[in-house]
């Protein structure tokens, strides 16, 4: 066990833990941010995407010990009131059914907004190749991420 | 309009009448709704039967009685009772009910029936409330009730109106009228129009809503080692490494079995019980387990032979159905086609890995979790503990996808088991490995298609399931029964130790693809268009039907005729092959055009196009995001749905070797649903069945080559 402070969703946040646990668990199960979801542990699904300096990355992935002095975003500090362009287009399409794999969809679709504000339909199916929705969502995601590149 | 009775739900009423005698006000402390920020904060809130309460202020809480795993009825289920009721949705908090039998009816997710066996007695719910207001609204004014109207969350009298919120704490007292009016489906408001998701702002803000999010103060996490193999049991284990790991709290072995019989070949399992998730799955890969055999070890190749033999095999108990004389129409045709399709066993692979919550103490138990069926994991968890049911609560949270395998307890089971022997709060959680190794697997199966034709028409047709553990593998009185005049439905059903279960649209998930693939390879054959062939049954079916069957001729004909035209069955663009599909199943209709064109010489599905009767649309845009997700999920896992046992071994256990289909493998779908004002019917699973099949006849018409084997990718189809 080792003491970590890390930078999360603008803040220093102080974490107890063991060398090789994943950022996810210790989002999870340390700092009780249960936004950032679980679904394979070995950087398949996407459930698990967070921001590491704007960067989408598998939370699953990064041992604690690697992050440093980098910045972390997460689903929860996105935007203050829940309001960043693609939470709003979600909203709008209506897009989730079960809802788990989104804040993932949600974290990997606004990492590809940062970069490039205007995606061609090409580049948001490239974007987004690699999150799972096991409901079937592809419709209504790339359609959301399409509305919100819009407002920007 | 139509005047219903009561009875069926007065129960509810009576108890919470019983309850709330004196005006009782409930505890809902939390904020009112973000829409309606400028009105006062409910001061009291007036509990008027188990599923409503109704504040001062107008709000109204609703309960949701049923699991939602994503079929959207925490949204849609509350909207039936909002529009009798006759209030603003913007007024409308939901609230997920824990499980009630006493008060709720079938608080279950399964089998599409949620709304189509809520309605009724959601509709009575709304409409006797209202009826209460407007009763109680009466009295206030000293005038007959029947001159009286509601709107929006106001009984009305002419220019005067008094608000729910006002009548609230005098109608808690009144008695319940015996006959209600229900709305006209013309006139309604909320039915029929968009609601978003109730729980879209805590979904799109990472709030807790899930089993894994569930916490407790005092809680433990649990990671199970379970049996490698199906027909293995525990041997031994050493637990010295496991041990060490920081965070493990304690190693234990339990007994989950309900059954004697059950234990002898399932053994224990062994529970590494730690401070958080992570150190509870090292602590469990930290394990050395020895393992011995307890019964079969099975595998798909002994599975393909003893399938295969099924599909000859044929008796008295195989027989489903006969009409007619199969041997004389084949003997006097013009051609015959015989075709066996085969499909693997899949996990159903819910994206949020099973989890459970126990707290197990001196006389109560508290269980809390993603489950479909809250009233027979509590029957189950009652005796596996020997309790009373009366001492066991069951608290629903949101699921992170059932897809059928959350209808099945064990993993509260498991929780309860751990808790019982630990006496501490604990939190099962399965990594995606156990997840996928530790399934109620959708079984394999075998289908042997015959048929005989003359004249351009289909005149005898035989087919022969072959399932394991599927029961019956077959829907004889469905399609196209009533519509050939010699026709033979015969199953097999195989038994094996792995465990087995409904995995969306049971059984029909793979007959559908089958059916439909082979009507359109028999179609060419005949020379007569796919879609005419089918329509030639349906009207058969339906002017004189052959035998009794369990479906309507009638609306299959209009899906089908609704597809055609939608998808340009009969105008397909330039470059792009056209395969037709439909299917009948949890009392809707779809039918289904699939676009396959060919890039870089290989084929890609470019979009769907869905007609679909399941009566009265709820809510809209999330009935179109149903048929999306079931025509996805048909697709992804007809192409690529792969799962096989050896030695009783699952050979996938995470999604680098078992592949789901992902965002540029989905075709857009474009969904059409009849216009209905009769009673819905299932939405959550009919868009699956028909997928698969109007895939495979696209692809034959872009390649030339059939498919007759799941997954679709094994048979060198590579798609674009």
């Amino acid at each position: 066990m080792a003491s970590y402070n890390i930078k999360i969703n603008g803040q220093t946040r102080s974490v107890e833990a063991g060398a090789d646990t994943p950022m996810l668990w210790v989002l999870r199960d340390e700092l009780d941010m249960k936004g950032t979801k679980f679904g394979c542990g070995i950087g398949q699904c996407g459930a698990c995407t967070v921001h590491l300096n704007g960067n989408a990355v598998r939370s699953c992935q990064i041992p604690v010990s690697a992050v440093g002095e980098n910045d972390i975003t997460t689903i929860e500090g996105l935007s203050e009131k829940g309001d960043h362009p693609l939470q709003e287009a979600w909203k709008q399409h209506d897009v989730p059914q079960c809802g788990y794999c989104q804040a993932g969809q949600i974290m990997n679709a606004a990492a590809l907004l940062n970069k490039n504000s205007n995606p061609s339909y090409q580049e948001i199916e490239d974007a987004t190749h690699g999150n799972i929705c096991r409901c079937g969502t592809y419709n209504k995601i790339k359609a959301a991420i399409t509305t919100a590149a819009e407002q920007l | 309009m139509t005047i219903v009775k009561t009875q069926v739900n007065r129960r509810s009423f009576l108890k919470a009448s019983a309850l709330a005698g004196g005006g009782l006000m409930i505890g809902f402390s939390w904020a009112c709704n973000p829409m309606e920020a400028e009105r006062a904060a409910p001061k009291e809130w007036f509990d008027m039967n188990a599923f409503l309460s109704i504040a001062d202020n107008g709000q109204v809480t609703i309960m949701s009685p049923n699991p939602e795993i994503g079929q959207n009825v925490k949204t849609s289920m509350p909207m039936i009772i909002a529009e009798e009721l006759d209030i603003a949705w913007e007024d409308v908090i939901v609230k997920q009910a824990p499980l009630n039998s006493t008060t709720f009816q079938r608080q279950v997710a399964g089998g599409s029936q949620s709304i189509r066996q809520g309605w009724a007695s959601l509709r009575m719910v709304g409409a006797t409330t209202r009826q209460l207001m407007i009763n109680t609204a009466a009295k206030e004014w000293g005038v007959d009730a029947a001159g009286l109207t509601t709107e929006n969350g106001f009984v009305m009298n002419g220019r005067k109106k008094l608000s729910y919120g006002e009548l609230a704490s005098k109608a808690v007292g009144e008695t319940i009228p015996e006959e209600v009016p229900l709305k006209d489906p013309k006139t309604f408001k909320i039915i029929g129009k968009s609601k978003t998701n109730v729980d879209m702002d805590d979904i799109v803000t990472g709030k807790p809503l899930f089993g894994v999010d569930y916490t407790a103060d005092g809680m433990v996490y649990a990671a199970v080692m379970r049996p490698p193999a199906f027909g293995t049991k525990l041997k031994s284990f050493d637990d010295s490494e496991a041990r060490k790991v920081n965070g493990v709290l304690d190693v234990i072995t339990f007994d989950d079995n309900e059954r004697p019989d059950q234990r002898e070949i399932r053994g224990e399992k062994i529970a590494v019980i730690a401070t958080n998730t992570w150190a509870a799955f090292k602590g469990k890969k930290a394990l050395q387990a020895e393992w011995e055999r307890s019964s079969r070890l099975e595998s798909t190749t002994n599975h393909d032979r003893e399938l295969n033999r099924l599909l000859n095999v044929s008796n008295s108990e195989s027989l489903k159905r006969s009409d007619g004389d199969i041997k004389k129409a084949f003997a006097q045709a013009d051609g015959t086609l015989e075709r066996t399709y085969e499909a693997p066993f899949l996990p159903h692979n819910t994206l949020e890995p099973m989890n459970f919550f126990a707290n197990v103490t001196e006389d109560k138990v508290l269980l809390a979790g993603p489950t479909q069926t809250p009233d027979w994991t509590q029957g189950r968890v009652a005796g596996l503990l020997k309790r009373e049911r009366s001492t066991i609560t069951c608290e629903m949270t949101r699921m992170g996808g059932g897809f059928g395998r959350r209808l099945y307890g064990d993993f509260a089971l498991e929780a309860a088991a751990i808790s019982d022997k630990i006496r501490k709060p604990v939190k099962v959680q399965f990594s995606r490995e156990d997840d996928m190794m530790a399934g109620t697997y959708r079984p394999a199966s075998k289908y042997k298609f015959r048929a005989a034709y003359k004249d351009g028409k289909i005149t005898g047709y035989h087919l022969t399931g072959a399932g394991i553990q599927m029961g019956n593998a077959t829907r004889e009185n469905w399609f196209p029964a009533g519509g050939i005049e010699n026709y033979k439905v015969e199953s097999n059903n195989l038994n094996s130790n792995i465990t087995t279960g409904a995995w969306r649209a049971p059984i029909t998930n793979f007959l559908a693809i089958a059916e439909q693939s082979f009507f359109d390879e028999l179609s060419k054959e005949m020379n007569v268009d796919a879609v005419q062939v089918r329509l030639d049954i349906l009207e058969r079916a339906k002017s004189n039907p052959v035998g009794s069957i369990d479906y309507e001729p009638e609306k299959m004909i209009g899906v089908i005729k609704l597809a055609a035209e939608k998808g340009n069955w009969s105008n397909p663009e330039a470059g792009v092959s056209k395969g037709f599909s439909c299917y009948y199943s949890h009392n809707t209709y779809v039918a289904e055009v699939a676009d396959v064109t060919t890039e870089n010489g290989q084929p890609k599905i470019t979009k769907m196009t869905a007609a679909v009767d399941c009566g009265i649309v709820i809510n809209p845009e999330a009935a179109i995001n149903q048929i999306q997700g079931g025509v996805v999920d048909g697709i992804g896992h007809a192409m690529y749905g792969d799962f096989a046992f050896v030695d009783g071994a699952p050979q996938a256990a995470n999604f680098d070797k078992f592949r789901l289909i992902r965002t540029k493998e989905a075709p857009k779908v474009d969904v059409h649903f009849v216009e209905s004002l009769n009673d819905p019917t299932g939405l959550g699973e009919p868009s699956l069945p028909p997928a698969g099949g109007a895939l495979a006849n696209a692809i034959a018409g872009a390649t030339g080559r059939r498919v007759y084997k799941i997954p679709f990718t094994k048979q060198d189809i590579a798609m674009g």
